[in-house]
């Protein structure tokens, strides 16, 4: 329809002719050239004219400023006067066709296009928009979101070293974005630190923070055994206190998505969601090998290389098994002892897989299945707890979250600086450090390799900061490329460091 | 026995006059319609009417459908599924001196340009080729000169059948059918393509392409303001102020630089998701004053906001569209932003409830097949509303209302 008006546009452009001409038209119309006609046609000849020239009706500015009745200030500004016409009411040359006989107040023809003198947000009536909406996105949630959001419980083994403060961070900031109650049970080993204290005092959660006597192990194998340990004893808090929600284990080292915490929500007793397995660390090379490894795989079909451990669910959506990731490959270039620059290798089915309905673990409580063994029954011989599953009978039992486990929603990885690595205290460095900023055209020297390793590490940091000033004028490009140079130099230091076997 | 009758009968009127919050099956909370009858979105026309359709030559309907089958998916499809619907309905009686109304089917907007859009230049010749024939082969029409007749006329003014509006006022309503109910898209008060009577109804929207887009209702709405379209239309009017009356021009260089307004002439592939995302979905008028957006908005749960003065809204006497979107007068269009924001929460709450209501959706659909509650059946609701006749419309025998020489020269040429 609006393409075809262009076909009729002959006849438009002549309508639009005579409404734009002066007022008088039916003088336009007359074969009679009287001399005021005649007037009339040179005048909006001439108008005509400096329109084409100054590329805008001129003659409507014209009857604008001669004819006007007082416009109101505040719909039109200069601006839209240049483009626009008198309000509808008072505007003499649009052709009134109004729309009935009368009566109607909508009027055909050429309307102004109505301006404000501020056409820009007025910031009260945007922060009054934004509660509109998140009062919308509250309805929202309460209708088709999760009804009756339940606690939870999440459990977290810990201890002090040196990616402490990285992952601890990482799930800290996870839980306190978190839209649900929180009970953040933090194990340590070798007792309470003021410094984790301090650390999750920060997040304003409310944490019940336990030690259990020992250290760390060193080795993999052994650091697994004794977080399970940590964790049934945090099972132990849960069935004391008879604390009412949803266990879940929330590894230090792991990444949580948000929409986790939504989906756990659904649990009734025991479940399991996917996790992602990321169990490559550093080194290129290991990449390569990793890669042409699992080409060779390829041919054989039976094994999946999906990253991933959950359940497995049959074609009705029921649980018929369980999905680990394949450590097969890895198996020779496993990462034996914290630190050590290979892979870790995750257990056959992580704890941070599952979620618990907090009432499994409580002494007696009526409703509780007949398929779960009792919390002080597990564990007290010292053996070691694999998974949540030994808790259960009867393995059958457990739910498939996350669409039948189809949604990763956590992802497992495990990088840890050596055991014996140093770092300053709650990452304060105090005393300040003791190197003075050499001035700028002093050339700075390599690092002198005399000076202990840790402080070594100190001072390249401050030739690489002092640099990029001396070199403000250079390209972006200059820059980074002594960064890297500073970086592999770090890294060579460190190296060297470690094979003097120091410390 | 009897008294707990009575009380649940007094309990049924009470809560049968006011909006009542009910849980559907999906647990959204919902509000029941009620129209100014009650709650008519849900009556069923069986039994309450019976309609007779005319066998026209297929030179008026199927063979120009088969010219072109763009006429079933373009926004004026409604003629011609409402006529699909009624042969296979049961209001449908093949009896025609039983008939409450005569549907007389001819497809008037199926004459397409090759891009698409309908040229109605033939159209008041068609339709006066299709009632002479109805005339002379069957004795309703002259009767009640079509009062008990009805026409589906879904083109941009109605049965003026013009694209422009100035011409489409000047020719006014086809004098052939002034005596007949036409239902129609147009609605505009006081209009002169508006008869009193007529029945306005939504424009087409293809129900699985809407229902294809559908995303989880747990999407949290985060886009304020939503609108896509032209608000220049360059080709017809590139100075502005005739298109839209100058309102689509004002909403953008008011709100073109305020974040809240998420306005563009885009043509996203995810028009119908974002919908879903908004809060309020603007309704301006165009070259007409109705359009597909206010029956997407509906269906997407984003409150429209209306932006057309004395514009009727389809079905107006069953839903009551104050209380679900909202009316900006194309004056106040500066001031949008302070309109919208200043509404009271709990009012835009309730009218998402309103919207939510299914009943609501179906009322603005034309699924195929037919479903209870949608358009079709609102429009026999409409039909069987304004029966029975008034026996003033049956006339005496060789009694002439219908001037049939009315109308410009070039309409009277046979077609």
């Amino acid at each position: 329809m609006k393409q075809l008006a262009a076909l009729q546009q002959q006849g438009r452009r002549s309508n639009s002719f005579r409404s734009n001409s002066s007022p008088l038209d039916a003088t336009v119309d007359g074969a009679i050239k009287s001399p005021a006609t005649i007037f009339w046609l040179f005048l909006h000849g001439v108008c005509c004219l400096i329109s084409l020239v100054l590329g805008f009706r001129f003659s409507r500015l014209v009857f604008f400023l001669l004819f006007s009745a007082s416009p109101s200030p505040s719909t039109t500004t200069i601006y839209s006067a240049l483009r626009t016409t008198l309000p509808v009411i008072s505007s003499p040359q649009e052709r009134n066709v109004s729309a009935d006989g009368g009566g109607s107040r909508v009027v055909v023809g050429r309307h102004g296009i109505l301006i404000r003198p501020w056409p820009h947000p007025d910031p009260a009536e945007v922060m009054k928009a934004h509660r509109i909406i998140e009062r919308v996105q509250a309805e929202q949630r309460s209708q088709y979101g999760v009804k009756n959001p339940r606690t939870v419980i999440a459990i977290t083994p810990t201890y002090v070293r040196t990616f402490q403060t990285l992952h601890l961070t990482g799930v800290m900031h996870s839980l306190m974005n978190m839209r649900y109650d929180l009970v953040w049970i933090v194990v340590e080993a070798g007792g309470t630190t003021n410094e984790t204290a301090s650390l999750i005092a920060k997040s304003g959660l409310k944490t019940i923070h336990i030690g259990v006597d020992g250290k760390m192990p060193l080795l993999w194998e052994d650091r697994h055994k004794f977080e399970s340990r940590m964790r049934l004893h945090a099972l132990r808090i849960v069935r004391e206190k008879k604390l009412d929600g949803i266990v879940m284990f929330a590894d230090d080292s792991n990444m949580h998505s948000l929409e986790l915490f939504d989906e756990i929500q659904n649990v009734k007793w025991i479940g399991a969601v996917s996790v992602g397995i990321l169990a490559h660390s550093g080194g290129s090379e290991e990449g390569d090998v990793l890669m042409r490894e699992s080409d060779a795989d390829e041919k054989d079909e039976k094994k999946s290389q999906i990253p991933v451990q959950g359940p497995a669910c049959n074609a009705s959506g029921n649980l018929a098994g369980w999905h680990t990731f394949d450590t097969r490959p890895f198996v020779e270039r496993s990462a034996i002892y914290i630190g050590d620059r290979a892979v870790v290798l995750p257990r056959k089915l992580e704890w941070a897989g599952f979620v618990l309905n907090s009432r499994l673990v409580w002494e007696d409580v009526e409703g509780k299945p007949v398929w779960v063994k009792d919390l002080v029954e597990i564990g007290k011989d010292g053996e070691d707890i694999e998974s949540p599953l030994s808790l259960l009978k009867d393995t059958s039992v457990v739910e498939p979250l996350g669409s039948c486990g189809r949604k990763v929603l956590l992802w497992w990885l495990r990088v840890e600086a050596r055991a014996d690595s140093k770092f300053p205290a709650s990452w304060i460095i105090d005393p300040p450090l003791d190197i003075t900023v050499p001035a700028k055209r002093t050339p700075w020297p390599d690092a002198p390799p005399e000076l202990p390793a840790y402080v070594e590490k100190v001072t390249t940091i401050p030739e690489n900061t002092e640099k990029r000033p001396a070199k403000s004028g250079s390209k972006r490009k200059r820059s980074s490329r002594s960064k890297r140079k500073h970086n592999a130099k770090v890294l060579d230091i460190r190296a060297s460091t470690k094979h003097a076997g120091d410390n | 026995m009897e008294f707990s009758m009575w009380g649940c009968l007094l309990l049924a009127l009470f809560t049968a006059s006011i909006g009542v919050e009910g849980i559907d099956r999906r647990g959204a909370r919902t509000e029941r319609i009620s129209g100014s009858a009650g709650d008519v979105l849900d009556d069923n026309p069986v039994g309450k009417l019976k309609v007779y359709v005319y066998e026209l030559p297929s030179k008026y309907n199927k063979k120009i459908l088969h010219k072109d089958p763009r006429c079933l998916t373009h926004m004026f499809a409604a003629e011609i599924f409402m006529h699909q619907f009624l042969l296979t309905s049961a209001v449908r009686t093949l009896n025609p001196n039983e008939a409450d109304w005569f549907y007389t089917p001819v497809y008037s907007t199926c004459d397409l340009a090759p891009n698409g859009l309908p040229l109605p230049f033939k159209s008041p010749r068609m339709m006066r080729s299709a009632i002479q024939l109805i005339s002379a082969r069957w004795p309703y029409w002259n009767r009640t000169e079509g009062a008990d007749h009805f026409f589906l006329v879904p083109h941009d003014f109605g049965a003026c059948f013009h694209y422009q509006e100035e011409k489409a006022i000047k020719r006014g309503i086809l004098p052939l059918l002034q005596r007949s109910t036409l239902v129609q898209t147009f609605g505009q008060q006081n209009h002169v393509c508006l008869n009193d009577g007529s029945i306005t109804i939504p424009p087409y929207a293809p129900p699985e392409k809407i229902m294809s887009h559908l995303i989880p209702p747990d999407t949290p709405r985060s886009i304020f303001v939503y609108f896509r379209g032209l608000f220049y239309d360059v080709n017809n009017d590139p100075e502005g102020g005739y298109y839209a009356r100058g309102a689509r021009a004002s909403m953008w260089e008011n709100f073109k630089n305020n974040p809240l307004f998420d306005i563009s002439t885009d043509h996203p592939t995810t028009y119908y998701e974002d919908m879903q995302r908004a809060v309020f979905c603007l309704c301006p008028l165009g070259w007409a004053p109705w359009s597909p957006r206010l029956v997407e908005a509906v269906i997407f749960g984003c409150i429209p906001v209306i932006i057309a003065d004395d514009i009727v809204l389809p079905f107006a006497d069953a839903i009551p569209w104050e209380e679900i979107g909202v009316f900006v007068a194309e004056k106040d269009v500066p001031y949008l932003d302070t309109i919208l924001t200043s509404i009271p929460v709990d009012v835009i709450l309730r009218k998402q409830r309103l919207l939510a209501n299914p009943s609501m959706k179906q009322a603005m659909l034309f699924p195929q097949p037919a479903q209870s509650g949608d358009a079709f059946h609102q429009i026999l609701n409409g039909l069987a509303r304004k029966l029975p006749h008034d026996k003033r419309i049956y006339l005496k025998p060789g009694e002439k209302v219908l001037n049939w020489t009315a109308g410009p020269v070039g309409d009277h040429k046979p077609w």
